[in-house]
């Protein structure tokens, strides 16, 4: 059980690059961007998860009952603003690249090089 | 598929692999699955409640222990629509006619209840974010989805009205610029930057906490506002000028 | 002073919100006025924190959360001379490119002051930090900021793929750091460095700790555009306006080298010194690839931008052989290196920006000669080039002389004979540019050099005298900067306490004041050692035989150009193809970079 977890975000993250690799277009791209960050999530709570653990939340519970780890989730938080931002200004640019070229293919796309 | 996208995908696949491979690897020395011990987690548990009164711990760190991080991450979200309404400045074509106003009257009935429990959950979630699980970014979330929501079931016209930057950029700064001014006024009146300046509150009401409900309604605001402003971005770049080209 | 702390990142930011408030009532001079305003009250607290800074590490702990028995609880700026340095270089820069786009930036001059504003605060935040997770918080932001920046000029496609390129690489490194920091959180239960370094001191390195330390090290590696990590970089310069591509090259990047030894030696140091050499090894054999890679690709670089992007890749190179050496007195030169070269390059920039104005494009060869009626510019653009080279006692030559010292000390003497060839080079290029452009010499045509698609001239109405001022500033201050009393001592005891891991661990944990409140700073004029005086010149005799044969290889006798051309043109083709332009590849290189390095450490560490 323990390696399931591990696994999981192993695979998330390595498949979230390869579909950004090998993607031919960029709202695609963006989208295998979100994936390769959820596998940060998942790890980030996995490794807050306590057996028996309630949420952190102490309303009409009595403290120094078992919870999980509060800190994880509150970088989750900021985790998942921080990947909205990010993706809704690749789009923007996708959407840009779109209205210049008709194309929306990395390959497609490129003029710079050297 | 070119040969050269071939020949990508070709070296990729391994290198990912291993690379996966690679991070289960060092994983593999993590704590086994639930079997969190964490000195700080445990610590923040056990003693939020008593000092700032709230019973939401995530929410607590979220706006007190770690709240310079909230900072931080509220001016990203800042950044990126502002960011976004620079990109998108010479696509936006905003139109529209009487004619794509919906017509059902079942889904504008439907509507109307809709946005309205959609905006009531969304400002319970902030309003009650220092007790319950919510807060700031999760009710302004669902805020700015009860408005696009009147997109959907009354109109583009309608929702115009709400998608203005004239209406919107004073909120989303607004929002940015109190959380900052909250931790200058503490720095001013000689405590560090971000610090409590109110009491606690009393626990598991609405005004726990102190300084935290003022900056989860800062963040609530913001969060609301900047969402709206990318929606708006969105549909006026794309949707719109689809819809009115029928 | 600890109350200062915030300032440098918080004025910024209000600022920035408060222009989006009042933005459609506020004329635009008044905006641009506010921006500079406050950059310029950032830029003097930044100086301020630096100088209370050397007597002693300065904290903050924000929210009051003081440490609890020694675990951190909340976060914590903790300010030593280096660390507010680069915070006052970046603020300063900002604050310069700010004054640059009084007449340089018409159109969209809000957003534009807006993120130039946050991208500031960012960089300051990222400098001043003492938590892990708060740098990547400040990471995301100068990252968000940046891609927005990047992506101003949007009519063009070059541009918006240069965004692109820069979004996407820069996106998986922050993905990268995040995976380490989770990892080190995983093993200590902590985010504050100090209190990371702690934990992970009392057992030798295993997975976890190599793993983290790959995935942080190479998320900051694309930030500093190391190879294989830097093919956005060029890209990115590209797309950007001109005061854009002067923080870029001459904060962002410096700031990704900066963590990198942020993060060794207030986090790794315990449990990684024992493996020093492999650490050592692999950093300075990845520096020294950047440091020639960089200059051969600048060298065929016809896009005036591109050309000085690629050159700040090889400085990034030399800079990470510094902190690579693991020792104060290189680290020293590094400091000093970046203050010369972020200066220097930010000017040359500048002048990068009036030159697309005043001749309506940014192409050597096709501006060629037109810049004949800017001599002021063209002498500028000939000091920062001479400023770039390291000829006693100008500009970079005091970091190299630290660099070369700190090398030889540690029985890596050729390094100095690789930095003086890397920047003779990238000089010998510019001082190319420079003469085809400014004096109209070279060949109309050049088959070495790669064509780009050009760039959008912005309207000629603007400011020559305002942006010739600006970039001098610049240019002047990265000259003399190493002519500023006792700056070579300053630097290294600054160094010193940079390296010293115990004593940050107990300022940060246990309060105890840290660095000599009573030393009396150093004022001594600057010494010139004869070695490296020597090397100074041997670059300069590169640069001047690399811009004559980038202006007149024609006039070499055919055969010799034949044998030329079949040994050297082939693996240059390489190298140039690699840079395809397209994010897929990037991102291969990216992965593959990374998984090579971590294959190294894990079998070596």
């Amino acid at each position: 059980m323990t390696y399931l977890a591990y696994a999981v975000v192993a695979w998330v993250f390595a498949v979230g690059i390869y579909g950004a690799i090998v993607s031919r277009n960029l709202i695609h791209l963006a989208l295998c961007l979100t994936v390769t960050q959820s596998s940060t999530y998942i790890l980030l709570l996995t490794l807050g998860y306590r057996h028996g653990g309630r949420a952190p939340i102490f309303k009409g519970v009595e403290l120094g009952t078992a919870a999980v780890d509060p800190v994880v989730q509150s970088l989750t938080l900021t985790d998942v603003v921080v990947s909205v931002t990010v993706i809704a200004l690749i789009l923007a640019l996708a959407l840009d690249v779109h209205r210049q070229s008709g194309s929306v293919d990395p390959d497609e796309i490129s003029t710079l090089n050297g | 598929m070119s040969s050269r996208q071939r020949l990508r995908g070709f070296i990729a696949a391994p290198v990912l692999a291993l690379l996966g491979g690679m991070l289960l690897w060092g994983l593999s020395g993590a704590p086994a699955f639930g079997d969190f011990h964490g000195a700080y987690g445990d610590l923040l548990n056990r003693i939020a409640v008593p000092q700032r009164h709230t019973t939401n711990v995530v929410t607590a760190i979220v706006f007190d222990y770690r709240g310079f991080d909230t900072m931080g991450e509220e001016f990203i979200l800042f950044a990126s629509v502002v960011g976004v309404v620079l990109l998108l400045r010479d696509i936006r074509k905003p139109q529209g006619s009487k004619d794509d106003a919906v017509q059902s009257d079942a889904i504008r009935l439907f509507g109307v209840l809709m946005v309205g429990v959609v905006l009531v959950v969304g400002l319970w979630l902030a309003a009650f974010g220092l007790v319950t699980p919510g807060g700031g970014f999760q009710g302004g979330v669902a805020v700015a989805a009860g408005i696009v929501l009147v997109f959907l079931v009354a109109g583009y016209r309608p929702w115009r009205w709400f998608g203005r930057e004239r209406l919107l950029d004073p909120f989303e700064g607004g929002g940015a610029a109190s959380y900052v001014a909250l931790g200058l006024a503490a720095l001013i009146a000689g405590t560090p930057f971000l610090h409590n300046l109110l009491g606690p509150g009393s626990t598991g009401t609405l005004l726990s906490g102190g300084s935290m409900t003022l900056l989860n309604w800062a963040v609530a605001l913001e969060v609301a506002a900047a969402n709206l402003v990318l929606y708006t971005e969105f549909l006026e770049s794309y949707l719109v000028p689809h819809l009115s080209e029928r | 002073m600890s109350w200062a702390l915030p300032l440098p990142v918080a004025i910024p930011l209000i600022a920035a919100a408060l222009l989006v408030v009042g933005g459609t009532v506020l004329p635009r001079r008044a905006q641009d006025a506010i921006a500079i305003a406050a950059a310029a009250t950032a830029t003097a607290f930044a100086l301020a924190i630096l100088q209370a800074s050397e007597r002693h590490d300065v904290l903050h702990w924000f929210g009051g959360w003081h440490p609890h028995n020694g675990l951190a609880l909340g976060i914590s700026f903790t300010v030593d001379p280096l660390g507010a340095g680069m915070a006052a270089l970046a603020c300063g820069l900002d604050l310069l490119a700010l004054v640059y786009s009084w007449t340089f930036m018409r159109r969209q001059s809000q957003t534009f002051d807006v993120l130039m504003l946050t991208f500031g605060g960012a960089m300051a935040g990222f400098a001043l930090t003492g938590d892990i997770f708060n740098m990547f918080v400040w990471f995301e932001l100068m990252g968000v900021s940046a891609y927005a920046l990047a992506g101003f000029m949007v009519e063009e496609l070059g541009p918006l793929q240069g965004a692109i390129n820069f979004a996407v690489t820069n996106t998986v490194g922050a993905y990268m750091i995040l995976m380490g920091i989770a990892l080190l959180y995983a093993r200590t239960d902590a985010l504050n460095l100090a209190q990371i370094g702690r934990t992970l001191e009392r057992r030798p390195a295993d997975r976890l700790v190599i793993v983290a330390f790959v995935l942080i090290v190479t998320g900051l590696m694309v930030k500093a555009a190391i190879v294989p990590f830097h093919f956005w970089l060029a890209d990115a310069h590209a797309a950007s306006p001109a005061p854009v591509c002067m923080l870029l090259s001459g904060a962002m990047v410096e700031l990704g080298i900066f963590f990198i030894a942020r993060v060794y030696w207030t986090v790794f140091a315990g449990p990684l010194q024992v493996h020093g050499s492999g650490v050592r090894d692999v950093l300075v054999g990845l520096g020294v690839t950047t440091a020639l890679v960089g200059a051969a690709m600048c060298f065929l670089q016809r896009h005036l931008k591109r050309l000085l992007a690629y050159s700040t890749i090889s400085h990034a190179g030399v800079m990470l052989t510094g902190v690579a050496l693991l020792d104060p007195h290189s680290l020293a030169g590094v400091a000093n290196l970046v203050l010369a070269h972020g200066l220097l390059k930010g000017g040359l920039f500048l002048i990068c920006g009036i030159v697309l104005v005043e001749l309506r494009h940014i192409d050597e060869l096709q501006v060629r000669g037109a810049g004949r009626r800017l001599p002021g510019t063209g002498v500028l653009w000939l000091l920062g080039t001479v400023g770039l080279i390291g000829i006693p006692p100008l500009g970079v030559f005091l970091a190299h002389q630290l660099l070369d010292e700190g090398a030889r000390a540690q029985g890596f003497g050729w390094l100095a004979a690789v930095g003086a060839v890397a920047s003779g080079v990238c000089a010998g290029s510019m001082l190319r540019a420079g003469a085809r452009v400014f004096l109209g010499w070279g060949a109309a045509a050049d088959a070495l050099l790669t064509p780009e698609p050009d760039e959008h001239a912005p309207e000629r109405d603007v400011s020559l005298r305002l942006m010739a001022t600006v970039a001098g500033v610049a240019i002047l201050l990265g000259l003399a900067a190493a002519l500023a009393p006792g700056l070579e001592a300053r630097t290294r005891m600054a160094a010193e306490r940079f390296a010293d891991t115990s004593a940050y661990r107990a300022a940060v944990l246990h309060g105890a004041a840290h660095g000599d409140a009573a030393a009396h700073l150093p004022h001594s004029v600057l010494r010139i050692d004869t070695g490296s005086a020597l090397y100074g010149l041997a670059a300069l005799a590169i640069a001047v035989a690399t811009a004559a044969f980038g202006l007149w290889h024609r006039r070499l006798p055919s055969g010799l150009r034949r044998a030329g051309s079949r040994t050297l043109w082939p693996p240059a083709t390489v190298v140039r193809d690699a840079h395809s332009g397209i994010v897929g590849d990037y991102l291969v290189w990216l992965s593959a970079g990374t998984l090579a390095v971590a294959a190294v450490w894990a079998l070596t560490l």
